[in-house]
């Protein structure tokens, strides 16, 4: 067939079942992405005619004789196309993957379309924006500001890959023209929840035309190891292996097959015969802690699992004061249990890797993940490996949120490698990201809570019992997590906390935005709600009453001393402006009709900004021949606007516009080492490390003129392009020059650490309506407040915590993974699970608290995890104002809630 | 995405040229749902393109719906004034979850064929008394109501091979007044619920009960019914295990949803 892309022509024949998306990537087309592969995320959008169709439905060869346009041939004659402008000035994205659908089908509404984005919208899914941005482009809103020399920190300066995401040429992980001979990986993964695999067969695997080899158990190193990427390994138990011979969930892989062609793989998968002793699995972790309850994991191999016969990973109990006299001064006592579910991370662009040799024999991983140099470290142990042999990095990566921190696709790929010796791409399908990869562990806690008839909190407990699914990653730091923040918050002179994290046939639950804090602050707000109901007390005076002041300890339940600081305080900002918000009136109306309910709710929550375990980082930055800076750092760009932060910290601090700083991130090879990036450290940590080197650096150049120019180094400032010294003004090329001559070498170098540790805290507010019959919920008015510190960048945090918030509304209102009764996930599509789309973003509000931190860098401190931390109780607390009615399982969906309403009078409940 | 199973494509002029119909074939409509999942026990596509059909035909008599017409050629199809459900057509092509991209591909037939309780050209030609016009691989073709084509979740009486030609819907049904309720758990989402009620004028109202339950049921009542006959009768059509169960809805609140949009249709059909 003959077809245009681009204009330019080509002739091909597709293979009958080809969709037009893999045919135009493997043209060279890298902007049509892949979010789903099924018709839901419209990443792969393209126009066939000037029609925009989803091209990963598109039969390839329906294409004859059409003209096909992708994103990178929409601007014509070097113009952008007004929708892209449009992205660019609004800058509508974060990790950028969806934009290249986003525009295509923008470009292509008509303007009756653009007065209904919600419909127009519906095939289109951003995981990170939460649309404010994206609603801003349609609006033809200018969010980025000027670069002005020494005015980066604090303005809206664009993201440095602005250009090339609304061009199509920002380049994610596999966005590259696979090497000569790359093999193509799938797995197969157990049916079965609970197996003992008695043998398999890979003949008829072998046989297939293409497959060049088949991997079991047998064939892959027996080293138990963890997929959590972590700097202290010793956090989560040894107890995973490359493939086992035990299947522990459905969706465990079970068999690797490598072939030339994704086809052969997946045929090679089919064709693998696996005998399996079905074991009894355990799906609740409370019956799994019942001596007697099926055992996942046998003792034996050295990986620090607590209590193996009872599938207990990690026991965590803590007491301060004394609980027992807490509950008997109480005037009033709330006890509550709650539910909260798993959530699926749902990054737009899958986990994927690329495996390769080089000729000089060293091996290459080009990845997906959120920490490349705990990647590396594993591989060598895994694979007995030289740290000097092995290379790992990212390019962009098309979001995380935790998902991406653990390391379950580059194992696979490197193994491959070395055993073909040929390069290997294993790529995620959407399916795969829900039955085999990790989403926040379901929590179930029950909350008592004692307080004095003024509203003094006299006594806080609580009982966490978290799902770590078939493994233990992260199952104890999440833990740890959620037992200390939530309750932290408030001051209380006695508090319990009681805490397991347990093993059961489920799939395993992983990091996620909130990492274990999510989930308990989702039942801590909405207990201390009822508390306050029960003292009628207004909810937001209850908590102004017992939250940690600037000058309090915060101390959940354990006495120890901890390197956790007040670097800035700005809670009482957040309360106040979340109830000013709310009594404003702004937002929607309430739909007509008597039936509708209407309330408001509100929830704070806190945030430690670095993780308590290990966190280091290291930065060089450089003054280049031209004149310009060049950094380098380790940490990854995954949608969270790091880069964009750090180039504003070297431009504030050498005074110059972001334009002068270029970089590199995140590559074992060219960057310095660096924990990764997750727990919200990227501003504290890595950052930090840009902000050390570059004051070094400022210093170095100060004093090297100072010297050369015999003035003071403190009558020398550097202004631009220039060094300032008196009325002389020495441009810094020639200063750099003069230094290369006579071997000063203008770069400096710095570490971090992630301590001291600082917090932050956010509060959120919302009015919703809510339908008494129905239990359909509308909300009409949505609005953070955080305190993080200096606002680096306005826009890019304003889309962090609006993405935050609406993943948050996801995580309350619509998203659920539903299983089977043998532990299989019956909704692993984006089709059957519903992440918000347009139509379910709200307009959210955001407000920043004026502080400045002492710990962070230029004052600045972490937001993007805790964005989500209050959402969902705000709504529950709302929905209970509007109703009466305590909602304690998430998420509030119409078809879980809608029993209860019925007993509601219609009578309009006080708001 | 690929369907990497496929090794085949056949690209008929007339559906005569597929007589032998055997396990593996698939007639390929829009592609949507084709392409959207592995289709491991499909070797090869028919090309339902390439009969070039015409996709519309109004006249005196109804309207006829080539099972190849694109969603969204029916949507933009402007029913004339006199036509008072015409603008059922819209609603329901707006009621997919999918988007207006891929109502540029997929087609009317396609949808009927997947008969998911959630199809709402299901809801469309059941609620509007339409004709189906199949053609069998062997014999003659044949006419079926619509709302005896699909039987269950994804289950019709279509026989291996045999394709869907066109869909009648007459000018009699479409000149009723119409009430239609559409429901799901996220806005805009796949429908939990879709119902449907037709009355001429003074006539008899038909309800139409879809994405509820597995199977559309249409209730057909002589005049207007009272709200307790409208609950009795609905309670008799659907026994509860006909109530769909899917992650888009629980049957409790699916029956609970067809009680009250049922009451708000009749109400809205009385006046
Ligand atoms: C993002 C997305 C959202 C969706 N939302 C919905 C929704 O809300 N409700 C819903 O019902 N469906 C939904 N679907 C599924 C599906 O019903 C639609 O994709 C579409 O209606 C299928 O039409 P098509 O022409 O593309 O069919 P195809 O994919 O080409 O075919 C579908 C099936 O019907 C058969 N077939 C097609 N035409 C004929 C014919 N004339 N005679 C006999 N057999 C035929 C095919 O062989 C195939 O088995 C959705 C799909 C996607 C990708
Ligand atoms: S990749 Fe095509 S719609 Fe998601
Ligand atoms: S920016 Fe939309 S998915 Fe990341």
């Amino acid at each position: 067939m003959k077809l245009k892309v681009n204009g330019k022509e080509f002739s091909a024949s597709p293979p009958p079942g080809e969709c037009l998306r893999m045919f135009l990537r493997d043209l060279g087309w890298f902007s049509v992405k892949k979010g789903c592969d099924a018709g839901d995320c419209g990443a792969c959008t393209v126009w066939v005619d000037n029609k925009p169709v989803h091209s990963c439905l598109y039969p390839a060869f329906r294409a004859d004789g059409r003209e096909v346009t992708t994103l990178e041939g929409l601007a014509s004659e070097g113009k952008l196309h007004p929708m892209q402008q449009a992205f660019l000035d609004a800058q509508a994205f974060q990790c950028g993957y969806c934009t290249a659908g986003m525009i295509m089908t923008g470009a292509a509404l008509s303007d009756e379309q653009k007065k209904d984005l919600p419909h127009a919208l519906k095939g289109n899914l951003c995981r990170c924006t939460g649309y404010g941005s994206i609603r801003d482009a349609f609006d033809g809103k200018t969010n980025v500001e000027i670069d002005d020399a020494g005015k980066s920190s604090g303005a809206s300066v664009h993201n440095p890959f602005a250009e090339a995401i609304v061009t199509g040429h920002a380049h994610y992980t596999t966005d590259v023209p696979l090497p000569e001979g790359t093999l193509h990986l799938k797995v197969l993964r157990s049916p079965h929840a609970h197996a003992k695999i008695v043998s398999i067969d890979r003949t008829k695997a072998m046989a297939v035309p293409g497959v060049v080899a088949v991997y079991t158990w047998e064939d892959v190193p027996r080293r138990p190891y963890t997929t959590a990427i972590h700097e202290d390994n010793r956090v989560d138990p040894d107890d995973t292996y490359l493939l086992d011979n035990v299947a522990r969930f459905v969706g465990q892989r079970i068999v690797a097959v490598v072939a030339e062609t994704e086809g052969a793989a997946e045929e090679g998968c089919r064709k693998v015969e696996v005998e399996y002793e079905i074991l009894q699995p355990v799906f609740d972790p409370e019956e799994a802690m019942v001596p007697g309850a099926p055992v996942l994991h046998e003792r034996g191999i050295d990986s620090h699992i607590l209590h193996p016969e009872r599938n207990i990973f990690l026991e965590l109990h803590g007491e301060v004061g004394n609980i027992a006299e807490g509950f008997a001064e109480a005037d009033a006592i709330y006890e509550g249990d709650y539910d909260a579910p798993r959530q699926q991370h749902v990054h737009l662009e899958t986990m994927q890797s690329l495996a390769w040799r080089s000729d000089d024999g060293r091996l290459h991983v080009r990845t997906s993940s959120q920490g490349p140099f705990i990647v590396k470290g594993r591989l060598c142990y895994l694979f007995g490996i030289m740290p000097a042999d092995l290379h790992v990095f990212t390019e962009r990566v098309g979001g995380g949120f935790g998902g991406k921190q653990d390391m379950m696709s580059e194992d696979l790929s490197l193994f491959a490698t070395m055993k073909t010796g040929r390069p290997v791409k294993w790529e995620f399908t959407r399916e795969e990201q829900f039955i085999g990869a990790t989403t926040r562990h379901p929590m179930k806690i029950h909350v008592k809570l004692g307080a004095k008839i003024d509203g003094t909190l006299t006594a806080i407990q609580y009982r966490i019992v978290s799902n770590t699914g078939a493994y233990g990653n992260h199952g104890g730091e999440t833990l740890a997590n959620g037992m200390s923040g939530p309750w932290a918050i408030y001051k209380c002179p006695n508090k319990k906390g009681d805490g397991y994290a347990v093993y059961t046939n489920l799939q395993c639950g992983g990091g996620f935005r909130g990492y274990g804090t999510t989930q308990p602050t989702f039942a801590m707000e909405s207990a201390l709600d009822e508390l306050a109901d029960l003292l009628k007390i207004d909810p937001i005076e209850m908590r102004r009453k017992n939250v940690v002041g600037a000058a309090d300890k915060m101390e959940a339940i354990w006495e120890e001393s901890s390197d956790l600081t007040m670097g800035s305080y700005g809670l009482d900002q957040c309360l106040d402006a979340i109830e000013k918000a709310l009594a404003s009136g702004r937002g929607l109306r309430k739909p007509e009709g008597d039936d509708w309910l209407e309330g408001s709710g509100m929830a704070i929550s806190m945030l430690d900004c670095v993780p308590p375990t290990e966190q280091r980082s290291g930065s060089e930055v450089s003054l280049l021949e031209d004149g310009s800076y060049h950094f380098t750092v380790g940490s990854v760009e995954i949608g969270n606007g790091l880069v964009t932060a750090q180039q504003q910290v070297v431009a504030q601090i050498m005074n110059c516009p972001t334009s002068r700083v270029s970089f590199i991130n995140s590559d074992t090879d060219k960057t310095p080492y660096d924990s990764g990036t997750f727990a919200s450290v990227g501003m504290m940590v890595p950052t930090k490390a840009v902000e050390n080197a570059a004051r070094a650096l400022h210093e170095k150049i100060v004093s090297y003129a100072a010297k050369s120019t015999k003035t003071k180094p403190e009558d020398c400032r550097i202004e631009d392009t220039f060094v300032v010294h008196g009325r002389r003004r020495t441009p810094l090329t020639e200063l750099r020059a003069a230094a290369e001559k006579e071997g000063e070498n203008l770069a400096a170098f710095r570490k971090a650490y992630g301590s001291p540790r600082t917090v932050a805290f956010m509060a959120y507010g919302v009015r919703l309506a809510v339908h008494r019959i129905t239990g359909e919920i509308q909300v009409l008015f949505s609005a953070e407040a955080v305190d993080t510190g200096t606002v680096m960048n306005p826009n890019q945090l304003r889309g962090q915590c609006i993405g935050g918030v609406v993943q948050g509304i996801g995580y309350a209102l619509q998203e659920k993974m539903v299983y089977n009764d043998s532990g299989g996930v019956i909704n692993a599509q984006l089709r059957n699970y519903r992440i918000p789309a347009f139509a379910d973003a709200p307009v959210t509000e955001i407000f920043f608290a004026d502080t400045y931190d002492s710990i962070g860098p230029l004052g600045a401190k972490s937001i993007a995890e805790n964005t989500i931390n209050p959402v969902a109780p705000a709504i529950g607390n709302a929905l209970k104002a509007a109703t009466g009615v305590r909602f304690t399982a998430l998420p509030f969906t119409e078809d879980r809630i809608f029993a209860k309403l019925q007993e509601i009078e219609k009578s309009p409940a006080p708001v | 995405m690929n369907l990497n199973t496929v090794k085949d494509l056949k690209r008929p002029k007339s559906a005569d040229e597929i007589r032998q119909w055997r396990d593996g074939y698939a007639w390929l409509a829009g592609g949507t749902w084709l392409f959207s999942e592995q289709q491991v026990h499909v070797d090869t596509l028919i090309d339902l393109h390439t009969l070039k059909w015409p996709a519309l035909t109004a006249g005196k008599d109804g309207l006829e719906i080539a099972a190849t017409c694109r969603i969204a050629e029916l949507y933009d199809f402007k029913p004339p004034k006199e036509w008072r459900s015409g603008p059922v057509i819209g609603e329901c092509c707006r009621s997919f979850l999918s988007s207006f991209k891929i109502w540029n591909e997929a087609t009317v037939g396609g949808n009927l064929c997947m008969s998911l309780p959630a199809s709402p050209m299901v809801s469309l030609v059941v609620a509007l008394e339409g004709i189906l016009t199949l053609w069998p691989r062997d014999g003659a073709p044949r006419e079926v109501l619509a709302t005896n084509f699909v039987t269950g979740n994804h289950q019709n009486v279509l026989a291996p091979g045999e394709l869907l030609r066109s869909i009648r819907l007459p000018a009699e049904a479409l000149s009723k007044n119409f009430a239609f309720r559409r429901s799901s758990l996220t806005h805009l989402g796949r429908s939990a619920v879709l119902l449907i009620g037709t009355r001429a004028p003074a006539g008899d109202v038909i309800l139409t009960v879809t994405a509820a339950t597995a199977h559309p049921v249409q209730l057909r009542f002589k005049g207007s019914p009272s709200e307790a006959e409208l609950r009795d009768a609905i309670d008799s059509a659907v026994p509860d295990s006909l109530w769909f169960d899917d992650v888009h809805g629980s049957p409790a609140h699916r029956r609970h949803l067809t009680y009250h949009f049922g009451e708000e249709i009749r109400k809205e059909l009385e006046a």
